[in-house]
């Protein structure tokens, strides 16, 4: 079985984030970049998938030269190879990522495709379905448990829906996969892995070997900010009479909300 | 300019080290030190990550990295739980002497094991009345036919309980002093071995340390490491290549405590701010700052040399690294502790534990004195 997982590096969770001094974008000096955790749940489900069924497991992202770390990631993981489409200086939206994307998956025809419900950094949720469109194969998302059918060719997707129900969809293979946290527990990247991983090639790609250097943005950034600072509260002094009324006053004349 | 910064790889290893500890060992580090139960599941998973033995050569079915390598390593354990660190770190300074001193055969034969099984062994050269003075011991081998028959004691022997080899310093004429030593390999099921009950100690309790006796057990020649008299080289030759990495779990640890403080100092508020807000709490946590540093520099140093096949240096570094390592782990700990004031001093919190367990570091693999003199000789000889 040909197993892709798509995954993008992202800013730790742990990071603080700063703005470019023009509000263009984030500060990308100090930040400290890993897997996306979603996608470290796809790469799970892909190194399990390919264990039950036997096939290979490839990785794929694509952006800058730094995404290298992750893709070595997910090597040491136990993925078997690993492709890269460079980014460098290009400013892509999601749309064109998608479009590189599915340019090295038309190359490669995959079985199956799994990746993380979205990015935990823009939180866009958009790549996977425009890839999946671009493809012309079903996808399913929020994806907390697969079974496969024992010849291989259909799957079952369980998704979590509001109020704890279940909603099972049954898909013909190929298909992508988009995972939700629960559906595994990632493993370590173990330190044999680490040290297989550094010998394992990379195969990179530009967009122009692609023939998508073309593909223009559907979107643009036009500033970023910074959530306000909350101010400090208020606090109200003098016995319980004149808290009260001055609470209420307060509700009224400043919050509006009585 | 030479640089300091790691290889990809070496990033890789601190980093999947860091997941570990703060996954499978810092949850677990206050149960199993109340409990000074074995942290046995804790080194299966040690080992099924490839976090033990990490010295032994490709060729034998390891990874082949060095003692830089281990040093990163040991910081990461050694900041999630330096008892649990000790049970894990042991093998290598076991089997070091095998992949030493042994030919093919015997690294094969005995530390092949090692690599389809979370396998323990124990590093035996302290006796009762041989400690820092290792070239007075007195467990005797006597020749018998093919083989050495072994008799003696020995004392505060690391995962004693649960090895399945003991790597046995011992002596075949005790006139001859340190010429008279030798190192035998002795595997558990030998007759004749007898293993104490663990001891009652202050910290370090997830580790196991007790005695162990040997009486009239047969092994064969086949397990003697080099040729007799080569006991006392392999010891030093072994405690040099390990120190750094010892060194590096203190390290850890006190990384540990700084960071803790760190945490507590921001939440504490006396006199209607955060104690982080003084400069006498602002100060310590610079000096505690300045000390991990420093001697993580040194533990990078020794480890360093000892790659590059510089012995003399190695060694000359590795007593520094271990000595200033241990010692500022021991005041870093203490001013943890300080830093937490009366909460510190309780279990509820984690410093008090850390400076039980540092404590251990300026006595084991060397103590600090004896770090000093190992120093003082590179700096006096002609």
């Amino acid at each position: 079985m040909n197993i892709f997982v798509l995954l993008k590096q992202v800013p730790d969770t742990e990071t603080k984030i700063r703005l470019k001094g023009d509000n263009s974008g984030i500060e990308s000096g100090d930040i400290k970049w890993i897997v996306s955790p979603y996608d470290e749940f796809a790469i799970e489900e892909g190194l399990k998938t390919k264990e039950a069924n036997g096939g290979t497991v490839t990785v794929l992202t694509a952006g800058p030269d730094r995404c290298v770390e992750a893709l070595r990631t997910a090597l040491a993981m136990g993925a078997d190879n690993a492709m890269h489409v460079k980014t460098d200086g290009d400013n892509l939206d999601t749309f064109q990522v998608a479009k590189a994307l599915a340019a090295v998956l038309k190359q490669n025809t995959p079985d199956l495709v799994f990746a993380g419900k979205q990015a935990i950094d823009d939180d866009q949720a958009a790549v996977f379905g425009y890839v999946a469109e671009f493809l012309d194969i079903p996808s399913v998302s929020v994806v907390i448990k697969v079974e496969m059918a024992n010849d291989k060719k259909s799957l079952r997707a369980h998704r979590e829906v509001d109020g704890g129900a279940k909603h099972i969809i049954e898909s013909t293979l190929p298909c992508l996969v988009a995972v939700n946290k629960g559906i595994n527990s990632p493993r370590y990247a173990s330190l044999p892995g680490i040290m297989k991983a550094k010998k394992k090639e990379i195969k990179t790609f530009t967009l122009a070997d692609l023939g998508v250097a073309g593909e223009t943005a559907r979107v643009s950034e036009s500033a970023y900010a910074m959530p306000p600072e909350r101010s400090a509260g208020k606090k109200i002094e003098g016995d319980a009479a004149a808290q009260a009324k001055e609470l209420v006053r307060l509700l009224r004349e400043e919050a509006k909300v009585i | 300019m030479a640089g300091f910064r790691l290889s990809d790889e070496q990033l890789a290893l601190k980093e999947m080290a860091r997941k570990f500890i703060e996954k499978e060992v810092i949850p677990v580090a206050g149960k199993y030190d109340s409990s000074a139960e074995f942290p046995k599941d804790v080194i299966q998973k040690a080992w099924e990550n490839g976090l033990m033995n990490i010295t032994v050569p490709e060729k034998f079915g390891g990874l082949g990295l060095g003692v830089f390598d281990d040093v990163l390593l040991n910081e990461e354990l050694g900041a999630g739980c330096l008892g649990i660190g000790t049970s894990i770190a042991v093998n290598t300074l076991a089997l070091t002497p095998i992949l030493l001193f042994g030919n093919d055969e015997q690294i094969q034969r005995l530390v092949g094991p090692f690599m389809e099984a979370p396998k323990l062994a124990s590093f035996c050269l302290t006796e009762p009345g041989a400690g820092s003075d290792a070239g007075s011991l007195s467990t005797t081998a006597k020749e018998d036919g093919d083989s050495y028959i072994l008799n003696g004691s020995k004392m505060w022997i690391t995962n004693a309980g649960f090895a399945d080899l003991y790597t046995v310093f011992c002596t075949v004429d005790k006139s001859l002093k340190s010429k008279g030593m030798a190192c035998l390999v002795v595997p558990r099921d030998t007759p004749g071995i007898s293993v104490g009950k663990p001891e009652d100690k202050m910290g370090q309790k997830a580790s196991d340390t007790r005695a162990i006796s040997f009486e009239n057990v047969r092994v064969p020649k086949a397990n003697l490491l080099g040729k007799i008299g080569d006991g006392f080289k392999i010891a030093l030759t072994t405690l040099d290549r390990t120190r750094p990495a010892i060194a590096s779990s203190a390290v850890g640890a006190a990384r540990a405590a700084l960071n803790y403080s760190i945490g507590y100092s921001k939440e504490r508020k006396q006199f209607n701010r955060p104690i982080s807000d003084f400069q006498a709490i602002q100060f310590m946590l610079a000096d505690m700052a300045t000390k991990v540093e420093a001697a993580r520099l040194l533990c990078y140093q020794a480890g360093f040399e000892i790659d590059q096949g510089n012995l003399r240096m190695g060694s000359y570094y590795s007593a520094h690294a271990k000595r200033f390592a241990a010692d500022m782990a021991m005041e870093v700990a203490t001013d943890a502790v300080q830093i937490y004031g009366g909460y510190g001093y309780t279990k509820e919190y984690p410093v008090e534990k850390i400076m039980r367990d540092v404590k251990l570091v300026q006595i084991y693999e060397g103590t600090s004195q004896i770090q000093r003199v190992v120093i003082a000789r590179h700096l006096l000889e002609d």
